[in-house]
């Protein structure tokens, strides 16, 4: 396998390809407009659709009723489109329907809708979010897997500058686990059988008189809470001894580990910690990460949402303090600031100062 | 004829039978899986459901067919119809059926969709899943209210009609006019067939069944999107009284929302001129001394 130069947003679209998404809806928005075109390029030709939707109700409806008929299929947004989507995609959850949605985010400040949500019921969505194209190719994969293996959507949260950077990867197919066969979806073959289909958010079963809300509703909830003990992912780097715990996820994971690698160089005890899955946090690792800091810092784009998954995690044993804030340029899509190393090592000093000083 | 012969029984006329009329038939859709529901009596969503599953059935779909439902109270028979179903959101369900088709283009894919649905929540859906010329016929249930919530204005609500939240009646100036979505739908290029029906006498719901076989034909021969309405009862959101359904729907809803084909393979016309062809058709029976106008 070689390694070829691709922008983020093809090489993810390839990705999708390559774990057989064989449909892609979507409506045009900034920074997730190329990764519509490249589907719309790519999924013709490889025997797939994809639909240039009226607008993102549209696109993730018509990606609804594709998973329904057992095929792979994918949607996504910036975070005002998916904010448009969160009616469907809270009922997709509870139809359990395996949806990829690709949040290519401006920025980080979607952090509490993705984790959380704005649709209305009980539901949790996986969430993945990568730090460089090559870690996006494969979790965009194991999404789909993911997906397939929990009947539930799983959310890839990117930014613009993952969609945007060229970088060398390589594109091998993961190698994951069999899954069993869609029992569950439409075809329309069973009708007049007695046997037929209802893929239904209500929780009414075919053949069933009237509901029970609460037998569905525990059955899906257990199937959340096993979701949330099992599918936890991070990033440990430079941990063990640090005094200074940063947590930061995404692109800007990266310039906080170049920081970390600069200061550990000069013997100041700092360490990175990247929680790859939003949701579920994980938290037990966190916990253990920082059990010996004496600080936590938290680097996130936005006035504060991640800290409080960071709190919970740390349980007031070490103060935890934000440290990120609004990064904006001239384009007004987030690559500001903070991307920049040179102002995230001031702020990294500046909280080490605030317990202290520099070692 | 003997005249020991017991004379026939005489059918009282002038007042209704004291015991009910014993059942001929068995006349349950076979891809219905039980008879029981949950809605009310007079509503039309019943009939219109067993037209539609006999359309499917008798086109020899029954074995390919995917619905996709609204909300709506007909949504209780998801558990009911013996098709492959996919419950949708409200306004969703021309959506939901496209991504179905494109995956499953061999399989007859319908929604079932109420006014406030359809023409409220999910006008552009509708309009654009038309425009595309997809594949999938689409099936609105129109009684002019919201009946689930209990009778509030929807987007067809007739001028004058009373509502939970038009007490004195939906007033243009200040609730707006009724749309009438075929009229919006039979002009796009994507339309093959667009026709308005109704479930309120017999002779009626003949006709509708027949035009629900015609759209499902237009998709089955792939030559694009096709649309009935249905126009339906719903004494319960009405506030009248059961046995009244029919004629209020005669009355209120069918001179604003007048039934007939919108588009077929031949012409393509508004509910206007349906109107107006509809008036003449009337008069000239009147002049040649028919008693029954012609509907
Ligand atoms: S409220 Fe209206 S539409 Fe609903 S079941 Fe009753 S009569 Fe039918």
């Amino acid at each position: 396998m070689t390694a070829e130069l691709l922008e983020g947003s093809l090489a993810i679209a390839r990705a999708a390809l390559l774990a057989d998404c064989r449909f892609f809806a979507g409506y045009p928005m900034t920074p997730f407009t190329e990764l519509l075109e490249h589907m719309a390029e790519a999924l013709p030709t490889e025997g797939g659709v994809c639909i240039n939707a009226e607008s993102e109700l549209e696109a993730v409806g018509m990606a609804w009723g594709a998973l329904a008929t057992g095929a792979r299929a994918a949607t996504g947004s910036t975070g005002q489109g998916l904010a448009l989507m969160q009616e469907s995609l809270s009922e997709i959850t509870r139809a359990e329907l395996p949806l990829v949605v690709f949040h290519m985010a401006r920025g980080q400040f979607d952090y509490t809708q993705a984790t959380r949500g704005g649709g209305h019921g009980d539901y949790r969505h996986l969430v993945l979010a990568p730090s460089d194209v090559q870690e996006a190719v494969e979790l965009t994969q194991l999404a789909f897997h993911l997906a397939d293996h929990w009947r539930n959507p799983v959310q890839i949260y990117g930014d613009f500058f993952l969609a945007h950077t060229y970088e060398s990867v390589e594109l091998a197919p993961l190698d994951l686990p069999a899954l069993p066969e869609k029992e569950w979806a439409v075809d329309g073959r069973l009708g007049g059988s007695g046997r037929s289909r209802n893929l239904n958010p209500l929780g009414m079963e075919k053949g069933a008189k009237g509901i029970e809300p609460e037998r569905f509703w525990v059955r899906l909830q257990e199937k959340h809470d096993r979701m949330a003990e099992t599918e936890m992912r991070h990033e440990a780097f430079a941990c063990e001894d640090a005094e200074l715990v940063i947590v930061a996820f995404g692109s800007l994971a990266r310039f906080a580990r170049s920081v970390v690698q600069e200061l550990r160089a000069e013997g100041v005890r700092v360490g990175l910690f990247r929680p790859i899955s939003l949701w579920p946090f994980p938290a037990p690792a966190l916990s253990e990460a920082a059990s010996g800091a004496r600080r936590v810092a938290v680097l996130e784009q936005n006035g504060g949402q991640m800290i409080d998954d960071v709190r919970l995690a740390v349980l007031g044993r070490a103060p935890v303090e934000a440290i990120g804030g609004i990064s904006s340029d001239d384009a007004g899509f987030g690559v500001g600031d903070l991307y920049a190393p040179a102002e995230i090592r001031r702020r990294v000093e500046a909280a080490l100062a605030a317990r202290g000083g520099v070692q | 004829m003997s005249d020991d012969r017991p004379a026939p029984p005489t059918v009282p006329i002038d007042r209704p039978p004291e015991e009910a009329a014993k059942r001929l038939g068995h006349f349950r859709p076979r891809l219905l899986l039980h008879e029981d529901h949950d809605l009310c009596p007079g509503c039309g969503e019943p009939v219109a459901i067993r037209i539609l599953l006999d359309a499917i059935e008798e086109l020899g779909c029954a074995e390919s067919a995917i619905g996709v439902i609204g909300i709506g109270c007909y949504t209780a028979f998801t558990s009911t119809l013996d098709v492959d179903l996919v419950q949708a959101l409200h306004g969703r369900a021309p959506s939901v059926a496209t991504g179905a088709k494109r995956m499953r283009p061999d399989c007859l894919l319908f929604t079932l969709q109420g006014d406030g649905d359809m023409v409220n929540e999910g006008l552009q859906e509708v309009l654009h899943t038309a425009a595309r010329g997809e594949a999938v016929t689409c099936v609105l249930l129109n009684n002019g209210v919201f009946g689930e919530t209990g009778g509030h204005m929807t987007a067809t609500t007739t001028l004058g009609q009373r509502t939970k939240n038009s007490l004195e009646g939906r007033d243009a100036a200040y609730h707006g006019h009724p749309i009438r979505i075929g009229d919006l739908i039979a002009p796009l290029g994507g339309t093959a067939y667009a026709a308005r029906g109704s479930v309120h006498d017999a002779a009626s719901v003949v006709k509708t069944k027949a035009m629900l076989r015609r759209a499902f034909e237009a998709q089955l021969e792939g030559r694009g999107f096709s649309f009935v309405e249905i126009l339906t009862m719903c004494p319960t959101g009405w506030f009248v009284p059961t046995a009244e359904g029919p004629d209020y729907l005669e009355n209120v809803l069918r001179p604003v929302h007048f039934t007939g084909e919108l588009k077929n393979a031949e012409r393509c016309v508004t509910t206007e001129q349906l109107l107006e062809e509809n008036a003449a058709a009337e008069r000239e029976a009147a002049a040649r001394g028919a008693r029954q106008p012609a509907r």
